[in-house]
């Protein structure tokens, strides 16, 4: 099954929409949902995160019976660090941003700790693609 | 374990969206305004203490399946944030009293429960 959303820089109040749009998905297939939870936490701040930081971007899912596969690209200002955008506090979220409760710089963190496999790359100027792969089963890798 | 119920009434708190789910356990609580925190670090089945109102609350606390949201210092969310709350199923409450003696009375209430 594929699955595919847009997501707009800056729009806040839709933030988090193709998560929870997935996660009804990945509830109704009958995982372990502590799984679907980490799935849940992981594919959010990657969302947040094209909302927070990025111009544009699409959100493609892909989830067969072994692993999900979560693919975010976004058009934006990229990561020129991506070591020191992993540490925990580092962000470099606005004024107003930090106000709605985003910014304490742990998504990325979270999003490692919630997946088996995250990717990152990024083209200064250009964009960021993250892939974070999960897999079903507890264990198997 | 206390239920959403036990924490109204003994919290001088209102139900502001998911009044028909106030069955629902409360296994601990997690007090935070920063949302990426209480994504790593809130429990499934907690109580969330914040201070925050705006839309983005109702994503976090059904992703991270919390029991529900406890807004307090007298915040209100706005009736769209209420309306998609209560067809999430999302449980919000709200209280005048400040995030300290919420947290207080919270821990008291439940004492009895393996706290962690
Ligand atoms: N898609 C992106 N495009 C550009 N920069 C990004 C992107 N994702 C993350 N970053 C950079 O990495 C930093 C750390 O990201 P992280 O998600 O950990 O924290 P945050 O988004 O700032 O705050 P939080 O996620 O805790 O609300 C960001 O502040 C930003 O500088
Ligand atoms: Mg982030």
């Amino acid at each position: 099954m594929k699955f595919e959303y847009l997501i707009e820089g800056g729009d806040f109040i839709r933030a988090g929409h193709a998560s929870s749009d997935i996660k009804k998905i990945l509830n109704q297939l009958n995982l372990d949902p502590a799984i679907v939870r980490r799935i849940a936490v992981s594919m959010y701040e990657a969302e947040v995160n094209v909302v927070a930081h990025a111009f544009r971007g699409v959100m493609k899912v892909n989830i067969n019976p072994e692993r999900i596969l979560v693919l975010v690209e976004d058009e934006g200002p990229g990561i020129p660090d991506i070591a020191q955008a992993m540490q925990e506090g580092y962000s470099t979220a606005s004024d107003k941003v930090r106000e709605m409760g985003f910014g304490a710089g742990m998504g990325l963190s979270n999003m490692k700790k919630n997946t088996d496999i995250l990717d990152i790359h990024s083209a200064i100027n250009r964009g960021t693609v993250v892939k974070m792969t999960t897999f079903t089963k507890s264990g198997a890798s | 374990m206390i239920t959403i119920a036990d924490i109204v009434s003994n919290l001088n708190s209102s139900v502001l969206a998911g009044s028909d789910k106030l069955q629902r356990p409360v296994k601990g609580a997690y007090a935070s305004d920063l949302l990426s925190d209480v994504m790593g670090k809130a429990r499934e089945g907690e109580l969330w203490i914040t201070m925050q109102t705006h839309k983005n609350i109702i994503a976090v606390a059904s992703l991270k399946d919390l029991s529900a949201i406890l807004i307090v210092n007298g915040g209100k969310p706005d009736e769209d944030t209420l309306a998609t709350a209560q067809s999430e199923g999302v449980v919000i409450l709200g209280t005048e009293a400040r995030s300290f003696s919420t947290c207080g009375r919270l821990y008291k209430l439940m004492e009895g429960d393996a706290l962690v």
